[in-house]
């Protein structure tokens, strides 16, 4: 187990220093930063200068230390376009990302869960049907589309809820089923398979066959093994929860770490984009981590493989 | 007499041979619509330029905005002035203007009046907002996934069934090695890497593929490797290692073909994740650049005009789902037939 714990937790750390590799490769690949600094009348002696202030004039492996010290410090500089620390930005943000994935998180398994325990009870009929819809539905749609159709329909024409923000209560509706429908899908088909795998099995005969109710059955003999499964899964979406963000925020302009990221790229605001893409990594890597973790304790085969 | 009744029978129970319980039948036990779809897919794709309309990146700015064919006109009913303000434009109609509609008009009268033109058959499905045909944008679309995610799955799939191979041949730390990269690959935020990748080195169809290869290779050679290490095992495969042949030729000749039913089943099902992801990409604007007609970024296009113009954003939508959804029907039939034991798979 300890062996396990020691490898999981390298990956993690490997993991987060590619990012960080990437994010640096792009802040010198995005041109020096000298160029916007200094004013048409420098002479070369300040170009130097600067550079050596800056630590610019070290070699690259060098300026990849000072930028992993400043990281580690959570220093980012500051954003171009708002004139403050990126840090500061982006912890302000993360409140409302993480109410989205946690809504988002909760609805994928208020659907997901229930629906795919009722889809393989009654096999072959019309829930079954709807389930396995509503699953398909939600694999194969493209969330952006989901969201801006949702929005056409429940916003624009029905005028049931805000088209997007924060500000309104009811604007988390929207925003919640199109991010938590692709997993509320996964969630349904792993029930689903699960739960006609173990109701196929010798032991539910055995509990049928000794006159247990249908009803006991089904909770307390297949479900606690189906749930297995999906409740890994239901793991690995709360890190996924926080990159399928990016899209759904933009869609509706929620004000969220996603939403802030596609901005910082698209008005080359570098110092937010990497605090962002930082943040993102640690949560994204930090939950697949406790999870697997998890998951290992209560499923012993795992370690091995 | 008795022998007629039992005639009658015979007649009566002759099957016919297209019945709707039959049909039904059929569509469930073949994937006959998902093949379909598909099969429309990739002849778009394919005689794009052929199929196609209309030019998908020239538009004509005079018949912009219009609406499929089947819409009829939208109509709204103003009042007629004598003359008209900007500002009141929307409630209002000049008197002059109102002549030519209806020859009586008076001031103060209510007079319908068209705001939208009709669809046209020109347009099957409609214009955008520079008057591109939309349906040959639709088309052009497929052409742009079906490239992606065909040279995405050759190159990430050669990738990964080689390291895969490689692993579970030798083991030790050449598995090692390999298996951490997979984890770690795995374990990236795709699609934030995908974003700052793009900013760093500019958008451009050759990032793309080479984001996706990077998302698809791991999933082939973690699949490859759990083959290799049963198939290894194998007789056969010890007998050829005593007759002398290569490792190359081992693994090429005698261990491949034994993932094969396994790598066609998880190439079906990953190539539309990748559609999914690229139209993503795409929608961010970190997609293939543009004008080129990709879905995603259709969608993007048609988003802040929804109120309106409905359809620009529909129906390149529509596509990549019918697409997505077509390519997972047909891969969960496929696993079903081809590899059982996948089942637990996603």
């Amino acid at each position: 187990m300890q062996k396990f714990l020691v490898r999981r937790f390298f990956i993690s750390i490997i993991t987060v220093l590619i990012v960080s590799v990437i994010i640096f490769i792009m802040s010198r690949a995005a041109g020096d930063p000298r160029a916007m600094l200094l004013d048409d009348y420098s002479t070369m002696e300040d170009w130097d200068r600067m550079g050596a202030a800056l630590g610019l004039d070290k070699p690259y492996y060098q300026q990849y230390g000072i930028f992993i010290k400043d990281a580690l410090k959570g220093e980012f500089g500051q954003s171009i376009k708002q004139g403050r620390p990126a840090m500061h930005i982006v912890i302000e943000r993360l409140p409302a990302t993480l109410q989205l994935a946690a809504a988002s998180f909760a609805l994928s398994l208020l659907i997901g869960v229930p629906l795919g325990i009722l889809a393989a009870v009654k096999r072959g009929t019309m829930i079954d049907l709807f389930g396995r819809g509503v699953a398909l539905v939600g694999q194969s749609a493209p969330p952006f589309w989901l969201g801006i159709m949702l929005m056409f329909f429940f916003s624009v024409h029905l005028g049931w809820v805000p088209p997007f923000g924060r500000d309104d209560p009811k604007g988390i509706i929207l925003p919640a089923i199109t991010l938590g429908w692709f997993y509320a899908a996964a969630n349904l088909r792993l029930i689903r398979s699960a739960m006609l795998d173990v109701l196929d099995s010798e032991y539910i005969k055995l509990a049928r066959a000794k006159g247990v109710s249908s009803q006991s059955v089904i909770v307390k003999h297949a479900l606690r093994n189906a749930i297995i499964p999906a409740l890994t899964f239901a793991g690995v979406t709360l890190g996924a929860l926080v990159t399928g963000s990016l899209v759904v925020e933009t869609v509706f302009a929620w004000p969220g770490l996603g939403k802030l990221a596609v901005d910082a790229l698209f008005a080359l605001d570098y110092a937010v984009l990497q605090a962002v893409v930082i943040v993102f990594t640690l949560l994204y890597v930090a939950a697949s981590f406790t999870v697997d973790v998890l998951y290992a304790f209560i499923d012993p085969r795992i370690r091995y493989t | 007499m008795a022998n007629q009744d039992f005639a009658d029978v015979l007649v009566a129970g002759r099957p016919r041979l297209i019945s709707l319980p039959g049909v039904w039948r059929a569509i469930r036990t073949w994937p006959i619509i998902p093949v379909f779809l598909l099969s429309l897919v990739v002849i778009s794709g394919v005689a794009a330029p052929w199929i196609a309309p209309h030019d998908p990146d020239r538009g004509i700015l005079q018949e912009r905005n219009l609406p499929p064919f089947w819409s009829g006109d939208e109509t709204t009913f103003k009042t007629v002035a004598e003359t008209v303000g900007l500002e009141v434009q929307g409630k209002f109609i000049a008197l002059r203007l109102a002549r030519q509609i209806d020859p009586q008009a008076a001031v103060g009268d209510s007079i319908e009046v068209v705001i939208r033109p009709a669809g046209s058959t020109k347009y099957l499905l409609g214009t955008d907002q520079l008057g591109r045909d939309l349906l040959s944008r639709v088309i052009y679309g497929a052409r742009i996934s079906l490239i992606v995610a065909l040279i995405t799955l050759v190159v990430g799939g050669v990738i990964g069934v080689t390291l895969g191979l490689m692993a579970g041949w030798y083991g030790g730390w050449t598995d090692e090695i390999i298996m951490r990269l997979v984890d770690v690959m795995l374990s990236l935020p795709l699609i934030l890497v995908a974003l700052v990748l793009v900013v760093a080195l500019g958008q451009s169809f050759s990032v793309i593929v080479t984001v996706l290869c990077l998302f698809i290779w791991p999933r082939f050679a973690r699949q490859v490797r759990g083959e290799v290490l049963t198939l290894k095992t194998k007789d056969y495969v010890a007998l050829a290692k005593v007759s002398g042949a290569s490792t190359p030729r081992i693994l090429l000749i005698h261990i491949f073909p034994g993932t094969i039913n396994t790598l066609i089943v998880v190439a079906t099902l990953q190539v539309g994740i990748v559609i999914l992801l690229e139209s993503v990409l795409s929608f961010l604007g970190a997609g293939v650049p543009p004008p080129t007609a990709a879905w995603g970024s259709m969608v993007a296009d048609g988003r802040d005009r929804l109120a309106g113009f409905w359809w620009i954003a529909t129906f390149p939508g529509l596509a990549i789902m019918l697409t997505v959804m077509s390519l997972n029907l047909f891969g969960d039939w496929l696993r079903d037939k081809l590899d059982p034991r996948l089942r637990q798979m996603r």
